[in-house]
């Protein structure tokens, strides 16, 4: 346990290390001091905060998408129907694609001449066939959400099933009998009982959302231009593309701080309502 | 009418889940499955054209120029996800039992402390191990992933096995030291043979962990030999030569399986494990 303390702190501590240095490879200058002028430049330069942006606003988009479907998903899985087992199974697979492979299988779908998006899109007689999805902004980004939606659903699915099916069935034979519809129930006695597996989905999800790294790198990376590019690339791309090991090392203490900042909320939202 | 008409919008939205789920995978099949000349007259059918293998027998065969070879990478993903897997097992045995048997003061400090490394960012601690294991040679090596592996997987499986083994009866150790029964003899004799379900859940999810990973092994790995297979797969990908999408999705195909086969095997093992941070 203490081995796994110090593997785990390490990093961090030479993250903070390195954040106020001055240190690029092959730069010809030796490391030195640079006090705090690497957080000022990751304020001031035209990466981090658009970066930021940009992972914020996919993080809020991507989790609102995977609650919504993954919440239909579960509510659907939860009745009792043939088959039941199989449909589970089989909507829980993406979930195990390595999320890198993911984001290349729909870049063959959405490839303009060997996938199937384009080809049915043309066929219909809609809009869009003929976009070259990757190269541009808003099309690149409507690929990576749905690349990610789509091996992530089942996770927040899967989840809130378990959430679903600790509720007791006579609680819903008991609002029957008092004369409540269906949306009544939902919204008054399933989404309160859901509430902490919602939570837990929740946290689990926005997290890694805000990390995102393989998909952006293996179907954009971060483009066209910069425009896809997010908090976890630019700090890959400051360590291993640049070198420039202080610049990289405060994108990673920022990353951390914010990564602490959304558990900090939920644990609070956790607290208050007296879950943990 | 009105519960029939809801009864076929039900059944209309189970299908469509399972539509989307899985025509991806469809598609990546019947991609793998064409030859190069058919793919350079891009897509004219959402059907199967003939069936040809040469896809997957050149990945597994051919190198490419930079020494990439698929079956090269297949062989490495499965030996760094076996050890990690092989590692976790053993180690969150050992940290669980202790963990759930004595009343140690740190405990929930541990605990928490284990909680937050699951979820520490990938991406942060990527560039200050790179730097760390350059300094004692350990890049362009197995251990170098695996160790990584460990800080993920070991907390989780160690907090889950530790939750496992406190839900099993006291009075069965109780009644094997009476035996006259030492502690490792217990241990081994009645615990584990109970704790057969819990020990799969870890495994699966360590091996699944170890499998997926791409952001350690594009940091770490840097010869071709080296590569695991997702990274083979992004540099089929990324060939300065025209890309044939059977080459890369054939390679999909052959991650993926592994995978997907432990899921549908092991679907209630892994479930219990993802969510019983969710219930508990």
């Amino acid at each position: 346990m203490l081995t796994l303390l110090a593997i785990t702190a390490y990093p961090l501590v030479y993250n903070l290390w390195n954040s106020f240095q001055h240190d690029v490879i092959n730069s010809g200058v030796p490391p030195s001091f640079a006090g705090a002028s690497n957080y000022q430049r990751i304020f001031t330069d035209h990466q981090f905060l658009p970066a930021l942006a940009h992972t914020a606003g996919f993080t809020v988009v991507s989790v609102a998408v995977e609650t919504v479907v993954g919440l239909a998903l579960a509510l659907a899985l939860n009745q009792k129907f043939r088959g039941r087992g199989i449909v589970r199974a089989a909507v829980f697979i993406p979930w195990a694609v390595p999320t890198v492979v993911s984001a290349q299988l729909w870049k063959t779908m959405f490839d303009p001449q060997n996938g199937w998006v384009n080809y049915v899109l043309t066929s219909l007689h809609l809009p869009l066939g003929h976009t070259t999805w990757l190269a541009e902004t808003w099309t690149a980004w409507a690929a990576i959400l749905i690349a990610d939606a789509w091996r992530n659903t089942p996770f927040m699915a899967i989840v809130l099933l378990a959430g679903l099916q600790v509720i007791p069935n006579d609680i819903y034979e008991a609002a029957r009998i008092d004369g409540a519809g269906a949306w009544q129930t939902f919204w008054r006695l399933t989404m309160p009982l859901l509430r902490p597996a919602l939570m837990v989905a929740l946290i689990f999800r926005t997290l890694s959302s805000f990390l995102i790294f393989d998909v952006v790198y293996a179907m954009t990376g971060g483009g066209p231009g910069t425009s896809t590019s997010v908090v976890s690339f630019l700090n890959w791309q400051a360590f291993f593309i640049n070198a420039d090991y202080g610049y990289g090392g405060a994108v990673s203490v920022a990353l951390v701080v914010i990564a602490l900042m959304i558990a900090a909320v939920y644990v609070r939202v956790f607290r208050s309502e007296q879950v943990l | 009418m009105r519960k029939a008409a809801f009864r076929a919008g039900f059944y209309l939205l189970i299908a469509a889940f399972v539509v989307g789920s899985l025509f991806p995978f469809y598609w990546i099949v019947i991609t793998s499955l064409k030859t190069p000349g058919e793919l350079s007259g891009g897509t004219t059918s959402l059907l199967p054209g003939h069936i040809d293998f040469g896809s997957y027998s050149a990945d597994l065969t051919q190198s490419s120029a930079t020494g990439l070879n698929f079956g090269r990478s297949l062989l490495n993903s499965a030996i760094v996800a076996l050890a990690t897997t092989a590692i976790t097992v053993v180690l969150a045995v050992l940290a669980g039992y202790a963990l759930s048997r004595t009343k140690m003061r740190a405990k929930v400090p541990v605990l928490g402390f284990v909680l937050i490394a699951g979820f520490f960012p990938p991406l942060a601690m990527v560039g200050p191990l790179f730097l760390a294991y350059r300094h004692i040679g350990l890049l362009n090596s197995y251990p170098a992933l695996i160790i990584t592996y460990l800080i993920y997987s070991l907390p989780l499986a160690t907090w889950f096995l530790a939750n496992y083994f406190s839900q099993l009866p006291r009075q069965l150790e109780e009644a094997a030291a009476v035996d006259g029964a030492s502690r490792p003899a217990t241990l081994g004799r009645v615990i584990l043979p109970l704790a057969v379900p819990g020990i799969f859940t870890v495994a699966i999810l360590s091996f699944i962990l170890a499998w997926n990973d791409f952001a350690f092994a594009v940091s770490f790995m840097e010869t071709p030999d080296k590569y695991t297979a997702p990274l083979a797969i992004i540099g089929l990908g990324q060939s300065q030569f025209q890309v044939f999408y059977n080459r890369i999705d054939a390679a999909v195909v052959m991650t993926t399986l592994p995978v997907a086969l432990l899921v549908i095997f092991a679907q209630r093992r892994i479930i219990s494990g993802l969510t019983a941070g969710a219930l508990k």
